[in-house]
């Protein structure tokens, strides 16, 4: 496969293992376009929030798919639906809150007002007003409801579809991805609060980022600088059969010095020179029967449920263009927490999210990339840790799982497109 | 409303005082500085309006000590990788709210505006800081401090104190 890519990347290693994803991927707004059309609105569910956001009858919360605004509400029958938040008639947004509670859907500029649902239920002068003006004869109601959307709720996680013939959610995501949810949405939740973080770079940074667990102990220096990271501890990257969604996990191992040092040597990462004044902030408690402290489950295309430690938290990601995207953090915990598992949530909560000690250089790493790859035509990146095929592995030197989304994106939407 | 006591003009001092060097000390990257102006036995937390309104107590930061503090400190300057940046904090007029012969109630309006490496300016974040001061001891001291932020997004990452 000589091309054009290789006299541009002069030296670029040419063996057949590793992927080379484009650049241009992440800053040409064709692909963004194409990527709005064929994924968040094409063969795939996207995530929208948690049942437990919208617990009672007329609870609604605005939220995205990709870049198109929608909503998600609870009916008075109890179940959860998505519309998108545009009225039927002139197109203005029919909520204009984040969140809140209302008998129907009333759009403000002229009263077109919707059920729950999404159904056109009311248009002021429809009829006239005095035998003057009024909608056409044959004005059929039941033909201008909300966009609605097929929407379906695993384990209390609610994603929706603009896709008629897209496989039913579970199949979407897969035994694996089911299973997890599962795991972590074992019993009733309660909302923690949000966070939300503004990241100047392309989304699939992000997609790419939280399936490399290669980066994790390299990158995010928290624990190796208080001497809290261990290297033994164990862990695995999993991938379902298509290859999308990514599960990481690692299992805490006992402390063994020897064996980090080994690992690190005098590298920057290993340092146990510092310790923390307050140990407090890792006093947790161990919730699961399985021993694992650590889940990133990636859920193409938009999705990440984490586990870290006790912080339990759903990242979505929103798009604002090629070179910009929102993660919506919602940390949640269970109905049941007593006083100190709740105490236990909160503080550490300052692990994780835009201000977390131990994943605020995320943000830092895409847009990193994102200065750095701006203009660029046809270079590509080079990723081959592990083995550079879409493959499991039982360790976390792998990014194998970044490959599988490349895999999928490139079915989705090529690389193909010519440089704008 | 008659004129304020020279009682509640002082308290009106120590409270605005200490909020000023509380934002000279961050602005100026005096970070190590900084915890000294909490109590031992303390609270700081940075929380979005969203979730504060909503009686939700998720905060972006929360520490119930003057070690955490530190812990933070230390992290940033040994740990944490983010883009170069500076603050300034733009205070507003502080108002006492209660008091008694000990601690100082009063909140102050902020914005911080935060300039990186490519010379733009932003205003990064702003809303109110909810003070307690406890005003009995050697020197004024934060018992807490907590930043409600109305900027509901923070942009790239929050690593330095509010
Ligand atoms: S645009 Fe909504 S009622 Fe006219
Ligand atoms: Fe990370």
């Amino acid at each position: 496969m000589a091309t054009a890519q290789q006299t541009d990347n002069v030296k670029q290693d040419t063996s057949a293992a590793g992927c080379r994803v484009p650049y241009r991927v992440f800053t040409d707004r064709q692909y963004y376009e194409r990527e709005q059309e064929n994924i968040f609105k094409g063969e795939c569910w996207s995530f929208v929030g948690l049942e437990a956001e919208v617990p009672q009858a007329g609870d609604f919360k605005s939220t995205f798919v990709g870049e198109t605004p929608v909503i998600l509400t609870r009916d008075s029958d109890g179940g959860v639906h998505v519309v998108v938040n545009r009225c039927a008639h002139r197109g203005a947004l029919v909520c204009r809150e984040v969140r809140g509670n209302r008998a129907s859907l009333e759009c403000v500029y002229h009263q077109w007002a919707y059920d729950l649902k999404g159904n056109l239920i009311g248009v002021p002068f429809r009829r006239g007003l005095k035998g003057q003006g009024g909608m056409p004869g044959d004005f059929d109601m039941s033909q201008h409801n909300l966009r609605q959307l097929r929407t379906e709720s695993v384990g209390g996680l609610v994603f929706a579809s603009f896709s008629e013939t897209v496989e039913s959610c579970r199949d979407f995501l897969g035994p694996i991805v089911v299973e997890q949810i599962g795991r972590i949405m074992c019993k009733p939740i309660t909302v923690l609060g949000d966070q939300r973080q503004r990241i100047h770079g392309n989304w699939k940074l992000y997609a790419e980022n939280t399936r490399d667990p290669y980066h994790a102990s390299l990158l995010h220096l928290f624990h190796n600088t208080f001497g809290l990271y261990r290297s033994t501890q164990t862990g695995k990257a999993l991938m379902d059969s298509s290859k999308r969604h990514s599960l990481l996990y690692s299992i805490a191992a006992s402390n063994d010095d020897a064996a980090d040092k080994q690992a690190y040597g005098d590298s920057r990462t290993f340092d146990t020179e510092f310790k923390l004044q307050d140990m407090s902030l890792l006093k947790g408690r161990q919730e699961f029967d399985d021993n694992i402290t650590l889940v990133i489950l990636a859920v193409y295309p938009n999705l990440v449920l984490q586990q870290i430690q006790n912080t339990l938290a759903v990242r979505q990601t929103v798009t604002y263009g090629p070179d910009e995207f929102e993660l919506v953090w919602t940390h949640f915990g269970y109905q049941d927490d007593d006083e100190e598992m709740q105490a236990i949530r909160l503080k550490q909560a300052n692990l994780i999210g835009p201000a977390g000690l131990i994943s605020m250089e995320d943000g830092e790493a895409v847009e990193i990339v994102q200065n750095a790859i701006v203009g660029e035509e046809r270079a590509t990146s080079y990723i081959a840790m592990g083995g550079g095929r879409a493959e499991d592995a039982d360790h976390l030197v792998t990014e194998g799982a970044i490959i599988g989304f490349w895999d999928n994106y490139r079915e989705m939407v090529g690389f193909d497109l010519e440089p704008a | 409303m008659g004129l304020p006591s020279l009682e509640q003009m002082q308290l009106q001092h120590v409270a605005a005082q200490l909020n000023a060097l509380h934002a000279e000390l961050i602005d100026d990257d005096r970070l190590e500085e900084w915890p000294d102006l909490f109590e031992e036995k303390c609270r700081y937390s940075v929380i979005s309006a969203e979730n504060h309104n909503r009686s939700l107590n998720l905060a972006a930061v929360f520490c119930d000590s003057r070690g955490m503090l530190v812990d933070r400190i230390v992290s940033l300057r040994r740990a944490n990788i983010f883009p170069a940046h500076a603050y300034r904090h733009i205070l507003g007029p502080t108002r006492v709210v209660s008091s008694n012969e000990q601690i100082v109630s009063a909140q102050t309006n902020y914005v911080v505006l935060m300039t990186r490496n490519d010379g733009q300016t932003s205003i990064y974040n702003s809303g109110k800081y909810i003070d307690a001061i406890d005003f009995s001891g050697d020197a004024p001291r934060f018992v807490s401090k907590t930043a409600i932020f109305d900027t509901h997004l923070i942009d790239t990452m929050m690593v330095r104190p509010i």
